[in-house]
């Protein structure tokens, strides 16, 4: 940018920022998962990013803030800085609608509300839809998946095997 | 590399946490490939991997609070056993199935009261990293809790390999909750671990009773990890884990 830096500047570079694809799920923006929690302008052309990972050991971190810095650099801004943050940390709840309903049509079950697995043992006893068919009848093969994200379930209406994204 | 005696007590603690976890997150990589089922494989290696982003932050907060130029990579691959602090429970070979999971129930069920207690730290680094890693965390007392049930309370055989690898591990619990000379220097920013102990003891007790198992009473326990003294096995565990590392300095993928 070769002009001073102004609100709309921001707003601009923020939505940008929110645009860019998930490096492992790329049917989801950034801004549907909910991971870039604040972007500032400093002075005309530097922008600083604030980024919350999903999981702390998870390894689409990297190439993530990469993938932003190359977005914001083509949207103009000369320096990008990148500051991960970890309070408060990332929850599913921050997912947007529209990204849940991108999993599902993905074939990712979308995350369940939160809120009761904070704090307390991990209760999975809701029902989890099969996003192939939508029946309620699944059952969970292991906590742990193909990323750190998701979980292993199976539907036993369909017998399709599917991943579920682990609400955290 | 220069004593981790002369740290301050602030650097001094994220090192000790931040090397459990490292530790604990190369022995769960040595399942890979090897567990009973691939689901197996893939939950150690979930786990492993959120020991690993919980260890990066750890020693990455050490070596800055430290401040003398060295980053999270010179602590994990530049130092030798005898500058490590964790726990000997980590750092002991994984055993059988049953071994790991043992571990992993005493472990997990520790590390969840730590993040909990954690979490109301002064210091805004410790509490941030603990808010997150205390989710992750609950994951992996779930993992543990479900397979010491299924094994304790399942067939003859299962039940007896159970115990068994609970009487193993015993004698590395009370080390956990031993006094931490920098956890007593920062109060209201560590947790003391003697305090951990009522819950996490509460929890990993209903356990075993559910799972019909009984709570080992060993007669001797370790101790000393803290302090840098450790197993014989660490050194073999670094040798692995540093080895690249350190016959190509620098290098970069």
């Amino acid at each position: 940018m070769n002009h001073p830096a102004t609100t709309a500047d921001r707003a601009m570079l923020l939505a940008v920022a929110r645009s860019v694809p998930d490096p492992e799920l790329p049917v989801l923006t950034l801004g549907d998962l909910g991971v870039i929690r604040d972007l500032r302008l400093v002075g005309d052309a530097s922008v600083e990013v604030d980024l919350t990972p999903t999981y702390t050991g998870c390894p689409a971190m990297a190439v993530i803030a990469d993938d932003v810095r190359d977005a914001l650099r083509q949207a103009g801004a000369d320096q990008v800085r990148i500051r991960t943050v970890l309070a408060p940390a990332w929850t599913t709840d921050w997912m947007s609608e529209a990204g849940r309903r991108k999993l599902r049509e993905y074939g990712i079950a979308p995350p369940g509300p939160a809120a009761h697995v904070a704090g307390g043992p991990v209760k999975l006893a809701f029902s989890v839809r099969c996003p192939h068919c939508g029946s309620p009848d699944t059952r969970e093969v292991s906590h742990f998946g193909s990323t750190p994200c998701k979980a292993l379930w199976t539907c036993r209406s369909c017998a399709e095997p599917f991943d579920s994204f682990k609400a955290i | 590399m220069s004593g981790v005696r002369t740290l301050p007590p602030l650097a001094a603690y994220s090192l000790a946490l931040g090397d459990d976890a490292l530790i604990l997150a190369q022995r769960l990589g040595e399942w890979v490939a090897h567990a009973p089922q691939i689901e197996e494989d893939v939950a150690l290696a979930n786990i492993a991997l959120d020991l690993l982003g919980q260890a990066r932050t750890l020693l990455g907060y050490a070596a800055a609070v430290e401040g003398r130029g060295r980053d999270e990579d010179d602590l994990a691959y530049l130092r030798d056993d005898r500058d490590f602090r964790n726990v000997q429970l980590v750092e002991i070979p994984n055993g059988d199935f049953a071994v790991t999971m043992a571990r992993q129930l005493v472990f997990s069920a520790y590390q969840y009261e730590l993040y909990t207690a954690l979490g109301s730290s002064g210091d805004a680094t410790l509490a941030g990293l603990a808010g997150k890693a205390v989710k992750e965390v609950a994951y992996h007392r779930d993992h543990a809790t479900q397979w010491v049930l299924r094994l304790g309370d399942g067939t003859e055989v299962s039940h007896a390999r159970m115990q068994a690898g609970l009487d193993q591990v015993w004698p590395y619990a009370a080390e956990l909750f031993d006094p931490v000379d920098p956890a007593s220097r920062l109060p209201g920013v560590a947790a003391d671990p003697a305090t951990l102990r009522p819950a996490w003891e509460q929890y990993v007790t209903s356990v075993l009773n559910e799972g019909t198992l009984t709570k080992p009473e060993p007669r001797w326990r370790s101790r000393g990890g803290r302090d840098g003294l450790h197993t014989e096995h660490l050194g073999h565990l670094l040798a692995e884990m540093q080895h690249l590392h350190r016959s190509h300095p620098g290098a970069t993928w």
